[in-house]
């Protein structure tokens, strides 16, 4: 029996709703509908609160101020920077490639919201429950690639191109051992399914069990959303903003949008796989616990991006794959014979 | 298959969601555009030459190392769940897969074709 108060909040409403429109299944449709804005609106509120957190802690850590201007210590500095955005001249730049161009900011928001649809935000909580779950989030989360090279290579601009191309080599390298350094969780919670993955860590959570897969994740998980230090998409003092330098107005906003939610995503995914998701001390409900956690790995990775200097483009590729494809390969061995050692005494 | 229905709604309405300001926006903005504000940005200077190049060979050496393991990869995650189930025997499969990959990896390795030039 599930017993988390945003199932119970579900459940409520369900039953609410079921006498007075009588059939299941159009109620389950507008439950399913109601769940896609909320996770929207969640993407949404995120990149803002995000934009005005990123520079607040990277203004702490560099010892800056700060947006601090606007609204009570720049807490509307996101707002009036999401108006600007929205005011912004639309520039279309010459020999683009039209409909990739347009298409490319558009289709990029598609995997980074349709991945929250497989976290288990708590204890019943899930948009899709399917038993393919990890392995269908790893599927979607890898298609952002394609919208990144679609506006290099549509912009006409050899700064795009250069930025377009960047990002898939660095999915071509980091991709492998993200994928092998999650196998050993498979392995030990015996299911794909992302519910069952957070119920097996109720005793102990993965990251005492695979610590090594946890570091190669997180670095994996930096490089996947374009975070610093593995920024070498959109590196500043390299390629001026890479895929989308030719973006202005309302279509880079979507850009922007989409980064913001990979870094929530990739919190909570971090959470959920090794810190036990919204499982905790019963002192908090578990919706706090899964919250505390994916915010505590959202700051982590913030610390991270703004501590160290942005890695060159071949260092960073061949860490991926002559250090983390090995370590990731190794930490699958130790995981294989240790499950067997566990099974056999 | 509940749940593969939702995503399918979800998928739908994702690709609606960043159409709706892309609509509202220009009846917002201002449009004057210059040709000097339609060339491309680089540094200031007039592009020269063709930016929508053929993709350089490393990148096809590079990928096909990536596609190898990534099909790789899709094989062992059906055996990663049965894997406490199947006990020594799948110890040893693990075993000879993992031992190939690593001959793979060393082979690429040793060809170079892992560094990035």
């Amino acid at each position: 029996m599930h017993n988390g108060i945003l199932y119970l909040a579900g459940q409520g409403l369900k039953d609410m709703m079921l006498p007075i429109i009588g059939s299941e299944l159009i109620v389950n449709l507008i439950m399913t509908l109601i769940c896609i804005v909320i996770i929207f609106l969640l993407v949404a509120v995120s990149a803002l609160v995000f934009t005005y957190g990123e520079r607040r802690i990277c203004a702490l850590i560099q010892v800056r101020i700060g947006p601090n201007r606007v609204g009570p210590q720049g807490l509307l500095q996101s707002t009036a920077d999401m108006l600007k955005l929205l005011t912004k001249e639309d520039i279309i730049p010459v020999g683009i490639d039209r409909w990739m161009w347009v298409l490319s900011p558009i289709l990029i928001f598609i995997p980074s919201a349709m991945i929250y649809a497989l976290f288990p935000f708590d204890d019943g909580v899930i948009f899709a429950d399917v038993n393919i779950g990890l392995f269908l989030l790893l599927a979607i989360s890898s298609q952002s690639v394609l919208p990144f090279l679609m506006g290099g290579y549509a912009s006409n601009s050899k700064y795009s191109m250069l930025g377009g191309m960047r990002t898939v080599a660095q999915m071509l390298a980091y991709e492998v051992p993200m994928v092998i350094s999650l196998l050993g969780i498979v392995m030990i919670t015996g299911s794909l399914k992302m519910s069952a993955i957070v119920e097996a860590q109720s005793n102990v959570w993965f990251i005492f069990l695979q610590p090594l897969a946890f570091l190669i994740y997180m670095t994996t998980a930096l490089v996947e959303s374009n975070r610093p230090p593995f920024n070498i998409v959109e590196g500043e003092s390299e390629i001026i903003a890479g895929p989308f330098t030719e973006y202005t107005g309302m279509r880079w906003a979507l850009f922007f949008l989409a980064e913001f939610a990979n870094l929530l995503s990739i919190g909570i995914l971090t959470s959920v796989l090794f810190l036990g998701g919204w499982q905790g001390p019963d002192f908090l409900p578990t919706q706090l616990w899964f919250w505390i956690k994916a915010f505590f790995m959202v700051i982590v990775y913030q610390w991270i991006g703004w501590t160290f200097p942005r890695l060159r483009i071949d260092t960073m590729l061949n860490f991926g794959w002559k250090v983390l494809l090995p370590l990731a390969l190794i930490n699958l061995l130790l995981t294989g014979i240790g499950i067997y050692v566990v099974n056999a005494l | 298959m509940d749940g593969y229905a939702g995503l399918g709604i979800m998928f739908v309405l994702a690709f609606a969601f960043p159409v709706f300001p892309l609509i509202v926006a220009p009846l917002l903005q201002p449009r004057q555009p210059t040709r000097e504000k339609r060339i491309p940005y680089e540094c200031g200077v007039d592009t020269i030459g063709k930016t929508q190049v053929r993709f350089h060979i490393g990148y096809f050496m590079y990928a096909l190392v990536f596609l190898l393991f990534d099909v790789e990869t899709v094989f062992l995650y059906p055996w990663a769940v049965k894997y406490s189930q199947l006990g020594l025997f799948a110890l040893c499969e693990m075993l000879v897969f993992v031992g190939i990959l690593a001959i793979g990896l060393w082979y690429a390795w040793k060809k170079g074709a892992l560094t990035w030039k």
